[in-house]
């Protein structure tokens, strides 16, 4: 009885030290942000309840998009090498071939408008710093015109199955052109003097950032970076929830590639232990009676 | 040379040559252990199970390991969290052990002070085992800085930093210690060498001294009673096994421990597993860079109680700047306990709660440790550096006044 008594004031010392030093902490030096927002809703440039036709988009994006885009799923490839692209835009240009399924409707129909505030990026491209963004702003389309892109990118857009194949292309799609993951042998298809110059900072290769981050970060972060880094080049990439999903899947098979194999060992020793101690007790319990 | 007749056994064979017999009954079955005591002195055998557990890792480690800064981050964080089979399985154990380990340090070196298990003869034991405090401390230190990681990093450099306060060759002494003016490959190289070969090897010498300094006093028990060992050994012998205050040390006292360390193993290994960011911090799985300083850096949470004291006095007094103060305070922090033998002046050898004035200091010191631990992690700003100040300057005048208390409580109860 005496025992528990003291087990139970040591658990208690401990546990108040752990929450201080971990839970509390952790609390007072990343104070909770608002809650990531996939419908975009704050963008209103453009009534996205307007259908788009698909075939007019077609000669929309043919017109205006493949001077710098790829969209090797529809037969349109990139125009140029990725050094010479970089070096005219400062980024590559994304292949648009699967902006369709990874980009919210809204988001991407308010890019197109006007891509420097759906990116969140006001900050950067003032009108005093000079700056201009290397994708032109398509606010003198009708909202029906810019739909109508929307609906052609939609159309595209190849039928994925869920599974690491589609990670992967996600990930390569949407951070791809500005980030490193160098555990998968992937290299940002922009050139780093380019990026350093493009975006005024290197953008970090992800390879361990599920871990140093953490999944709850990044649900907040990459939905949009300003809330969490005010003030950083990184844009708000626009992607679904679902999309994201897949973004941060990705990082974690590849920053925590042993994780199933944790979980699943752990169980097990944890098991093999238990049985340990209860045999370990017996033993004591036997021996003990003797000296009792 | 002595005659050997021809040995009718393997046993027989080992013991003329090495002595194994009576070896086995000076060590286990003849090595006396009072009865009387709870499973707080399980924690010196699970101290033991866990360096164990922390060199076997270690050699695993070490085999895949790359002491180099452009090769330290990747050597762990791919080739061995990733790339090797239960490479990652031994970097958790080795982590979340190196920070257990300090857990039941702690728990291990409180349960002396509570019991009073550090005077009246036991002092070797308890300067043998501060020995071994700084040591573990030293080696948790230049451990955490090989994955080479950001807290590594900017841990390494504020802690170097600090011996830079010390007056005359502070400066010289940093560059000495780094091996170049930052902390840089050569700083990463020295301290590897320190953590896998100097600081073990001291470590396993200090712990077979800790374990000899046991052997004449004794370990104490839960009532802090003084009795005849030998007397109660010829008891047990005579087979009044139940009367007599002793039990051998295998199987009786090692029986127990196996019990606490099979629960206490349970605990670890749900760490190892499923919780162990408390002791590999996620900055650390961002590669050190020495242009960008994190927005919050702290040390391992054992080092944070003395940290504090050292950030606990952040401006001048008396003409002498906050920093000179911090170090000086962390100085004494680190040495006190130490001295504790000598600093408790009551001749009683009893459980704190026994004792009429000790047990407020006790539970005073161990509230003021869990404060400054605690402010020792978060930011410094605002009303946290006063509570650091308050509870640092709480810390010094619980060292200073414990001679006066333990005078007084001696004079009370008059050499009990
Ligand atoms: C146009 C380039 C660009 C794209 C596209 C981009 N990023 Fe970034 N990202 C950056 C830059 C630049 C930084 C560095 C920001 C800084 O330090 O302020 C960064 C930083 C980050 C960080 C680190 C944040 C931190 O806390 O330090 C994460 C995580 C990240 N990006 C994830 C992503 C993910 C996931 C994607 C794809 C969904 C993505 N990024 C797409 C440019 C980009
Ligand atoms: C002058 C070249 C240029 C033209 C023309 C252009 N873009 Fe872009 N686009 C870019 C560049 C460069 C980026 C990457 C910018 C960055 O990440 O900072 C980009 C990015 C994008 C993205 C990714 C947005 C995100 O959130 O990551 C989409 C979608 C896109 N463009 C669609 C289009 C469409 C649709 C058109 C035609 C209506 C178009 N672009 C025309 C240069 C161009
Ligand atoms: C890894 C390091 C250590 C190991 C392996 C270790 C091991 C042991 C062992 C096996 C015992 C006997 C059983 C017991 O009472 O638990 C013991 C006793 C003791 N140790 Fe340690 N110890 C370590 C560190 C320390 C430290 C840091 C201190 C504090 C300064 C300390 C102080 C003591 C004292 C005072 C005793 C005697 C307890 C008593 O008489 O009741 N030890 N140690």
């Amino acid at each position: 009885m005496k025992e528990f008594k003291i087990l139970a004031v040591i658990a208690a010392l401990v546990g108040i030290t752990y929450y201080g030093i971990e839970p509390y902490a952790h609390h007072i030096m990343h104070p909770e942000v608002a809650p990531a927002d996939f419908s975009f809703k704050t963008l209103k440039n453009v009534d996205t309840t307007l259908a788009g036709n698909a075939e007019n988009g077609k000669v929309l994006v043919e017109a205006n998009c493949i001077a710098c885009h790829a969209i090797d799923k529809a037969g349109y490839p990139a125009i140029m090498p990725n050094a010479d692209a970089a070096a005219s835009y400062g980024v590559v240009p994304p292949d648009l071939s699967s902006s369709g399924r990874i980009y919210d409707k809204n988001y991407l129909a308010n890019f197109i408008f006007d891509p420097v505030s759906a990116m969140h990026l006001e900050g950067k491209y003032t009108p005093e710093s000079g700056k201009q963004f290397p994708m032109p702003a398509y606010n003198w389309m009708s909202p029906q015109e810019i739909m109508d892109i929307v609906a052609y990118l939609q159309s595209v857009t190849p039928k994925v199955t869920e599974g690491k194949e589609t990670n992967k292309a996600t990930f390569e799609a949407a951070c791809g052109r500005c980030h490193d993951m160098k555990y998968a042998g992937i290299q940002a298809t922009t050139p780093k003097d380019n990026l350093k110059a493009y975006m005024g900072a290197t953008p970090p290769d992800l390879s361990q950032y599920i871990k140093s981050r953490g999944e709850h970060y990044l649900h907040s972060f990459v939905n949009d970076p300003q809330v969490l880094l005010h003030g950083t080049s990184m844009p708000r990439v626009g992607l679904t929830e679902k999309a994201q999903e897949e973004v941060i899947a990705y990082m974690e098979e590849i920053g925590d590639s042993k994780k199933a194999e944790r979980e699943s060992l752990g169980i097990w020793v944890m098991l093999y232990t238990f049985v340990f101690a209860i045999l370990a007790y017996l033993w004591k319990r036997k021996i003990w009676s003797e000296v009792h | 040379m002595a005659e050997f007749k021809k040995a009718d056994s393997m046993l027989e064979w080992f013991d003329q040559r090495l002595g194994v017999v009576n070896f086995v009954k000076v060590m286990m079955t003849e090595y006396w252990i009072p009865k009387n005591i709870n499973f707080l002195w399980a924690m010196g055998v699970l101290l033991t199970v866990l360096f164990t557990f922390l060199v076997v890792s270690g050699i695993f480690l070490l085999m895949y390991y790359k002491p180099d800064v452009n090769m330290a981050f990747d050597s762990v964080n791919y080739t061995i969290m990733q790339e090797v089979a239960y490479g990652w399985l031994f970097r958790h154990i080795h982590a979340v052990g190196a920070s257990v380990v300090f857990l039941v340090i702690y728990i291990h070196m409180f349960t002396g002070i509570y019991y009073g298990s550090y005077k009246k003869g036991r002092e070797m034991i308890w300067v043998s085992g501060m020995l071994l405090f700084m040591l573990f401390s030293a080696e948790g230190f230049s451990g955490y800085m090989l994955p080479w990681g950001q807290m590594s990093y900017w841990a390494a450099y504020v802690i170097t930093e600090i011996f830079g306060g010390i007056p005359v060759i502070g400066d010289e002494l940093v560059v000495w210690i780094r091996g170049n003016f930052y902390v840089s490959d050569s700083t990463l190289t020295r301290f590897f060498m320190l953590h896998v070969l100097l600081i073990p090897l001291a470590i396993i010498g200090a712990i077979v001294f800790h374990f000899y300094a046991l052997r004449f006093p004794h370990v104490n028990n839960e009532e802090g009673e003084f009795f005849d060992f030998d007397e109660e050994a010829k008891k047990y012998l005579a087979g009044n096994k139940k009367e007599s205050k002793v039990v051998p040390f295998w199987p009786v006292f090692l029986s127990k421990d196996f019990f606490v360390l099979g629960f206490f193993m349970l605990f670890f290994f749900y760490l190892v597993f499923f919780h162990y960011n408390f002791a590999m911090d996620p900055v650390n799985f961002d590669k050190a860079d020495g242009l960008k300083t994190p927005a919050h850096i702290y040390p391992e949470w054992y080092f944070l109680w003395s940290y504090e004291v050292l950030r606990g006095f952040f401006f001048e007094i008396a003409g002498v700047s906050g920093k000179d103060l911090g170090l000086m305070a962390f100085g004494f922090a680190n040495a006190i306990f130490l001295v504790l033998p000598w600093l408790d002046r009551s001749p009683m050898v009893k459980p704190a709660n026994q004792r009429p004035y000790f047990k407020y200091w006790f539970w005073f010191l161990m509230a003021d440790l869990i404060v400054l631990t605690v402010y020792g992690k978060l930011p410094p700003t605002g009303a946290n550096a006063w509570v650091g100040f308050a509870s640092s300057m709480t810390f010094l005048a619980l060292f200073i006044a414990l001679p006066f208390i333990t005078k007084a409580e001696a004079k009370k109860v008059g050499g009990k």
